[in-house]
């Protein structure tokens, strides 16, 4: 059990004219070890539930535990909180500032008040695991490509080995090759360190690929929870929210309808290719 | 967190007040703002409170949006209201130990103080039904004249409202920066001063580079849409004087008319 959100609501400025409820009544629960995939149509309130999780924002109601306690209490130590749960923002390459990409991803080991020695130890670790050229690392974080940025970012928050680590749209803007190289790495550390993992997504292939579990966000509001042949098991549902089910639920679907014998389960493309290959009979 | 601070912010609504032409609104509040530094008396408080509250009424705008801007200039009406009240030499009226407190002490610190209040709430209502780049066009247009003695009004106006539209920009970006750093465990609030500047260079670096890149963004935008200065240059929204504004004008000179005429014949 690591974090209870109990009846959550966030209004963005609260009393003027520019009310904005964007998160309403909001009621989860996530274990620990769980890969957890958040979709949502823009504006759905993905990134502002995330930003709840490590005590960025506060909820407007409702109360959040972490590990059975409430983090919101006086005595309660955000900063604490912060250097456990990590968080990788939409377009994280805008908070690089140091000198070198290598005193970049030190910066949050350092915070977290690591003696100098692990936290090189560490920064090492992070800007090999994301694939980053040695030869960058004690380049200027100005100087690379926007790609090779948003990795030297990630790092940073790697770097801090966090018990819950929270992507908020990790590739947007980076190409195929790099997208599945970087979720690839997530998934690699979770299995390593069985750390709870949750990644923001605007890609059904992307979640279904990874994750073990998907919360649908519409609205503010939780709308559909569960694993991701159940959740895009509802692709009716999503569609009019303006999401989608992977495209390989949607060829199942057709080919059950065309008459074929097979299950309509499969989300990634590997379990449709067994799940054809057992329809002909050849597995 | 940022984002609720409020810099003279533009409160939606539909009313006569926020359809006028901005070049009227500011002429508005011009008069009014002389009306308020030259009344004395009562009758003249009456005149002027009437006059602004009737406009506040008509403007849909919550008397608290006005009063929020009240807040910021608190300590200094404090400050301001007691040393009048204190320090003015005159006909004394109270007397506590060494503290004498005179009828024109009294006199000139709520008159300050209510010239101060009505002047904040006063151009409130002109920035909370204008948005800011009607004004800089008001602005543009009101000015126009001065280009004929080589004053460059177009290229003004221009980086006026460029700057007012960054505001906001900015702020949200040193919010969004501001968390990144927070996740990352940076601390912006303890420690003395010094370890508090320079805790602030993780959030300041990452701040002027995005400033200088949208910068840098927009003048190229500005580039490829062949932007070259104000000669020749056409608006989307011309700005054109309505009978409403013939109206606001009539009923803010009689305004002007009367606070004069109830200054002087008293
Ligand atoms: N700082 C803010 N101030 C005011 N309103 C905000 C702020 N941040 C977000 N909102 C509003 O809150 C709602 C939810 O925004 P949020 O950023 O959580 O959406 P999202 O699901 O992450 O969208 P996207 O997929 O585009 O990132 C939106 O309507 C948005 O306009
Ligand atoms: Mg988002």
């Amino acid at each position: 059990m690591s974090f209870i959100l109990d009846k959550v609501s966030h209004r963005y400025s609260q009393g003027t004219a520019y009310e904005i409820t964007a998160l309403d009544n909001v009621n989860l629960k996530i274990n620990d070890g769980e890969f957890i995939g958040i979709i949502g149509h823009t504006g759905s309130g993905k990134s502002t539930l995330v930003q709840h999780l490590n005590g960025l924002l506060k909820a407007t109601e409702g109360a959040i535990y972490y590990n059975g306690q409430d983090i919101y209490d006086k005595d309660y130590d955000l900063r604490d909180l912060r250097t456990q749960v990590g968080m990788v923002f939409q377009y994280p390459e805008h908070q690089l500032f140091e000198e070198t990409v290598f005193a970049d991803v030190c910066f949050g080991p350092k915070n977290q008040g690591l003696p100098e020695k692990d936290c090189t130890l560490r920064a090492f670790e992070a800007l090999r695991s994301v694939g980053l050229p040695e030869k960058y690392y004690y380049a200027s974080p100005f100087e690379l490509s926007g790609g090779q940025k948003r990795r030297a970012a990630i790092a940073g928050v790697l770097a801090m080995k966090p018990a819950v680590l929270i992507l908020d749209e990790p590739t947007a803007g980076l190409d195929p090759k790099g997208r599945d190289e970087i979720l690839d790495l997530i998934a690699e550390t979770h299995a390593h360190y069985g750390n709870t993992v949750i990644l923001v997504s605007h890609s059904m292939e992307d979640v279904a690929k990874y994750v073990d579990r998907i919360i649908v966000m519409n609205q503010g509001s939780v709308m559909l929870d569960g694993a991701p042949r159940d959740v895009f098991h509802h692709y009716k549902e999503l569609e009019e929210i303006g999401l989608a089910a992977p495209q390989v639920t949607y060829l199942m679907h057709e080919m059950r309808e065309a008459g074929m014998d097979v299950s309509t389960e499969p989300t990634t493309v590997d379990e449709a290719k067994d799940a054809i290959l057992r329809m002909l009979g050849r597995k | 967190m940022l984002r609720d601070i409020t810099l003279g912010q533009y409160y939606p609504a539909d009313s006569v007040i926020h359809k006028l032409d901005p070049r009227t609104k500011l002429f508005g509040t011009l008069l009014f703002i002389i009306s308020v530094f030259s009344f004395d008396g009562l009758l003249g408080f009456g005149v002027i409170t009437l006059f602004m509250f009737g406009i506040i009424y008509l403007s849909k705008v919550p008397l608290s949006f006005m009063v929020r801007g009240l807040r910021a200039i608190v300590i200094l009406l404090l400050i301001a209201g007691a040393l009048n009240l204190f320090l003015t030499p005159g006909q004394p009226l109270i007397t506590l130990w060494k503290i004498v407190i005179t009828k024109e002490g009294v006199r000139n610190a709520s008159l300050m103080t209510v010239r101060m209040i009505y002047l904040i709430m006063g151009t409130s209502v002109m920035t909370l039904t204008t948005t800011p780049n009607q004004l800089t066009d008001g602005l543009e247009k009101s000015l126009r004249p001065l280009s004929k003695i080589h004053v460059p009004v177009h290229e003004i106006a221009m980086m006026m409202s460029i700057a007012l539209r960054f505001i906001p920009i900015l702020i949200e970006e040193t919010d969004k920066i501001m968390k990144a750093q927070m996740a990352r465990g940076a601390d912006f609030e303890s420690g003395g001063l010094i370890k508090k500047a320079k805790n602030m260079v993780p959030l300041l670096v990452p701040l002027f580079v995005s400033a200088f890149r949208r910068a840098n963004d927009l003048a190229l935008a500005m580039e490829a849409r062949c932007y070259v200065g104000g000669d020749g240059r056409t608006k989307m929204k011309p700005l054109v004087y309505e009978k409403r504004d013939v109206g606001a004008y009539a009923v803010v000179i009689v305004y002007f008319v009367i606070v004069v005429l109830v200054k002087s014949l008293l």
